[in-house]
C-alpha cells in the first residue's frame, strides 16, 4: 500500500499540513470557515518539535496496528484490502485505549478517536493526502511501501 | 538615541481570510508576524519586513501581501525619501550602506530597445518541433589554423581543451558561504540534468558536491578561498575572477557568523572568522601577471582544462578583454552592473560600471577587430531576464550567457535584497540550518532544470523564427537584432542598425 511518510531532514515546522488536514476533514472544507466559524475538530497530523528540529506525525497504517487489537468496540478498523486504519465514530466510544497503544501518538480523542484516514479524493479514497499536497518542502512523501 | 529610519514596508492582512495558524509566524526569520492570543489576531512588525514574500506565498488562505509604507516624500525629485533615508541610516551608524542583488536603478535597460528579426517569404523559418535545431555550445580556445586530413576525416590539430554546454546558458559564480549548500547542490544538480555548468564561486567546492564535478567551474579569486591542486582538478574548468559586475574595483567580505564549520573547511579558513577576499589579486598587477597565473593554473590541471577570466563591465572593458585574450584565458567573461551579489556597498553597486549589453557589444567587436575572436569564446552575464536577452546577448557576440539571480528566482528568491543580514527566508543566502532546510535540493533542481529547459525552447523557437538552425549561426549576427528608441552613438557601440533600415 501506498503510504504518507515524513521526512524530519526537510521539515520547517510551518504545520501548512495541519492547517490543509484540519480544513479536509472539516464540514466546510473551507479553511477559514473551518478555522473561524466551524467548530472543527483538531488536524490528525501533527508538527513535533520546533524550529530546529520538527517532524510531521501522522499514523503509520500499520501492518499489525496496536489500536485495532486494543480496541474495545470494534470501532477501530483495518481494510483488509486498502491497508488503512480507520475508526468508525459512530462505534468509538472515546475510551482512549486506541490513544496509549499507539507506539507513535498518532490518534487524539476529540469526543471519539481521530487519526490520519489517508484522505485522497475523498475520505479514505485513493489520491495524494491532503497533508502531502500542502508540504512546501516535500517533507510529507506518500509512496508505495512494502508491508500491507 | 531616536531611529529616524521609518519601516520601508507595511504588511497587509486580510482579517477576513486571516484564520490565525501562525504559518507566517513560523515562515518569517526577521520575526515579523506574530499570533498575539490576548488580541485575538496576528499582529506585525513592519518595521521588520524586507518584503521577502515567503509568508505571503505560504500563507494557507492567500489573507496577506506587502505594500510600500504609505509615508509620501516631501514632493522633490532631489530628496527623495530613499536619500533621505539612506542619511538617517548613516547619521545613526556611522557606516557604509550595504545593498545585495543587483542594480536597482532605472538606468536604460538596452536589451528591452533591442527588437528580433524573424523570416518572412525569402528565408523560411524553421519549425523546432519538426526539424533538428542545435543549441549545443563548445566553449574554450580554439587553434589558429584548423588542419584536418581529408583522406582519413580526421583533426591533425590538437584542440585546445574545451567544454561542451547541451544548453547556452550557465549558472553564474555564487559560492558556498554566499549561498547555502542546499542552493548549491540544486544548481549542481540542475546543471548535470541539462549538460551544462555551475561556478562554484570564490568559497571552494564542498567534499559532497565532488560528485558533480564533470558539470562544475571552479573559480580562483582573489582571496583563494578553497584552492589547492585537488580542487583545480575537481572541475571541468577553471574561472579567474578579476572582478564582480555589481561591485567592479572591489573585493568581496563574508562575515564570520556565516563561516560555520562546513563553510570553514571548505573555504579552508578558521571557523568564525571573516572571510575577506581583496580589492585585487595580490599577484596580478598587469596582463602579464595575469598570463603567468593563467599558465600556472593551466600547468596545475596538465593543459586539461580551459580558463576562463571574468571581468567587470568598466568602461575600458574592450581593451581589457583584448589583454586578457592575448593573457591566454580561453574564456573571457564579462559581466555587467545589473548582476548580482550576495553584498555589496550600496553606492559601488548603483552607480559604478556600464551596461552588458554595451560591454559585450565592444570587446566582441575589439576581439574581431584584433583577429582574436576567434581564439577564445565569450560568455555575457549581468542580469538575463529571459530566453529573449539570451538571443539577443548572443546576436550581440557572446557564445554563451551565466545566469545567477534568475536562476535564484527560480529558487525562490524574491529579490528583497537582503542577502546581507544572513536571515533569508528562502534557504538560499543564509547559513542558518533551520533557514537552510526551506530548500529542498530536489525540488530546487527541478524548478532550476524546468525554467532552462523552457528558455532552450523558446531559443529554439525565436531562432528557427530567423531561418536559422544552430545557435553558432546566431552568434554575433547582429543583422538579426534592430534597435529601437536609441541615438546614433548607442546604435554604433551596439552595431546594430535602427528598426526599419
Amino acid at each position: 500500500m501506498k503510504r504518507i511518510y515524513a521526512i524530519e531532514q526537510w521539515c520547517i515546522d510551518c504545520k501548512r499540513c495541519e492547517v490543509a488536514c484540519k480544513t479536509f476533514h472539516s464540514r466546510s472544507q473551507n479553511p477559514v470557515k473551518a478555522f473561524n466559524f466551524e467548530d472543527a475538530p483538531d488536524a490528525r497530523v501533527c508538527v513535533e518539535g520546533g524550529k530546529q528540529l520538527s517532524l510531521a506525525v501522522n499514523c503509520r497504517h500499520c501492518a499489525d496496528p496496536k489500536c485495532v487489537e486494543s480496541c474495545i468496540s470494534g470501532a477501530m478498523q483495518k481494510n483488509p484490502v486498502t491497508g488503512v486504519v480507520t475508526s468508525d465514530p459512530e462505534k468509538c466510544v472515546g475510551c482512549r485505549t486506541c490513544v496509549s497503544a499507539c507506539p507513535f501518538g498518532a490518534v487524539h480523542i476529540e469526543t471519539v478517536a481521530l487519526k490520519c484516514d489517508l484522505c485522497g479524493d475523498g475520505h479514505g479514497e485513493p489520491g495524494e493526502p491532503s497533508c502531502v499536497k500542502a508540504c512546501p518542502n516535500r517533507a510529507l512523501i506518500y509512496v508505495e511501501s512494502e508491508e500491507c | 538615541m531616536l531611529d529616524y529610519v521609518l519601516p520601508r514596508y507595511k504588511v497587509l492582512r486580510d482579517e477576513d481570510l486571516c484564520i490565525q495558524c501562525g504559518v507566517c509566524e513560523r515562515s518569517c526569520a526577521n520575526d515579523v508576524h506574530k499570533v498575539d492570543e490576548d488580541l485575538g489576531r496576528v499582529t506585525a512588525d513592519h518595521a521588520k519586513c524586507v518584503n521577502c514574500q515567503r509568508c505571503v506565498v505560504m500563507c494557507p488562505t492567500k489573507a496577506l501581501a506587502i505594500d510600500k509604507w504609505p509615508q509620501v516624500g516631501n514632493g522633490t525629485n532631489n530628496w527623495t525619501l530613499a536619500y533621505m533615508q539612506d542619511i538617517a541610516k548613516q547619521s545613526q551608524t556611522g557606516a557604509v550602506l550595504l545593498s545585495s542583488m543587483g542594480n536597482p536603478k532605472p538606468y536604460p535597460i538596452y536589451w528591452d530597445h533591442l527588437l528580433l528579426n524573424a523570416s518572412q517569404v525569402t528565408n523560411p523559418s524553421i519549425d523546432p518541433l519538426r526539424e533538428p535545431m542545435e543549441t549545443r555550445v563548445f566553449l574554450g580556445g580554439r587553434p589558429d589554423v584548423l588542419k584536418v586530413n581529408e583522406r582519413t576525416h580526421a583533426v591533425e590539430s590538437t584542440l585546445p581543451p574545451q567544454i561542451r554546454l547541451d544548453v547556452p546558458v550557465m549558472f553564474g559564480a555564487m559560492s558556498f558561504g554566499a549561498i547555502s549548500f542546499n542552493a548549491q547542490k540544486a544548481l549542481a544538480m540542475a546543471a548535470t540534468e541539462l549538460g551544462t555548468f555551475f561556478n562554484t564561486g570564490e568559497g571552494g567546492l564542498h567534499k559532497d558536491l565532488e560528485q558533480y564535478g564533470k558539470n562544475t567551474i571552479v573559480q580562483v579569486a582573489s582571496g583563494r578561498f578553497g584552492v589547492d591542486p585537488h580542487y583545480l582538478n575537481a572541475g571541468a574548468a577553471i574561472e579567474i575572477k578579476i572582478g564582480q559586475g555589481a561591485k567592479p574595483g572591489i573585493g568581496g567580505h563574508l562575515p564570520g557568523e556565516k563561516v560555520n564549520a562546513e563553510v570553514s573547511r571548505t573555504r579552508m579558513i578558521p571557523e568564525g572568522t571573516d572571510a575577506i577576499s581583496p580589492a585585487p589579486h595580490h599577484d596580478i598587477y598587469s596582463i602579464e601577471d595575469l598570463r603567468q597565473l593563467i599558465f600556472s593554473l593551466k600547468e596545475a590541471t596538465r593543459y586539461t582544462k580551459p580558463v576562463a577570466v571574468k571581468i567587470a563591465a568598466v568602461h575600458n572593458v574592450a581593451a581589457i578583454a583584448s589583454g586578457v585574450a592575448r593573457a591566454g584565458a580561453d574564456i573571457i567573461v564579462v559581466d555587467g552592473f545589473r548582476g548580482g551579489t550576495g553584498a555589496a556597498p550600496t553606492r559601488i553597486r548603483d552607480n559604478v560600471g556600464i551596461p552588458i549589453e554595451l560591454a559585450l557589444a565592444a570587446v566582441d567587436q575589439r576581439l574581431r577587430d584584433e583577429g582574436i575572436r576567434s581564439t577564445v569564446s565569450l560568455v555575457a552575464s549581468g542580469s538575463i531576464r529571459s530566453s529573449a536577452d539570451i538571443v539577443r546577448a548572443i546576436a550581440l557576440g557572446a557564445d554563451a550567457v551565466y545566469i545567477g539571480s534568475a536562476a535564484l528566482i527560480a529558487l525562490g528568491c524574491h529579490q528583497c535584497q537582503d542577502c546581507g543580514s544572513g536571515k533569508c527566508n528562502w534557504g538560499i543566502a543564509t547559513q542558518r540550518p533551520e533557514l537552510t532546510r526551506r530548500l529542498n535540493p530536489e525540488i530546487a533542481a527541478e524548478r532550476v532544470a524546468n525554467l532552462v529547459r523552457a528558455w532552450n525552447h523558446e531559443i529554439q523557437e525565436m531562432i528557427g523564427g530567423m531561418g536559422i538552425n544552430s545557435i553558432d549561426s546566431l552568434r554575433g549576427n547582429r543583422l538579426m537584432l534592430r534597435g529601437v528608441g536609441l541615438n546614433e552613438k548607442e546604435l554604433e557601440i551596439l552595431g546594430v542598425k535602427y528598426a526599419g533600415e
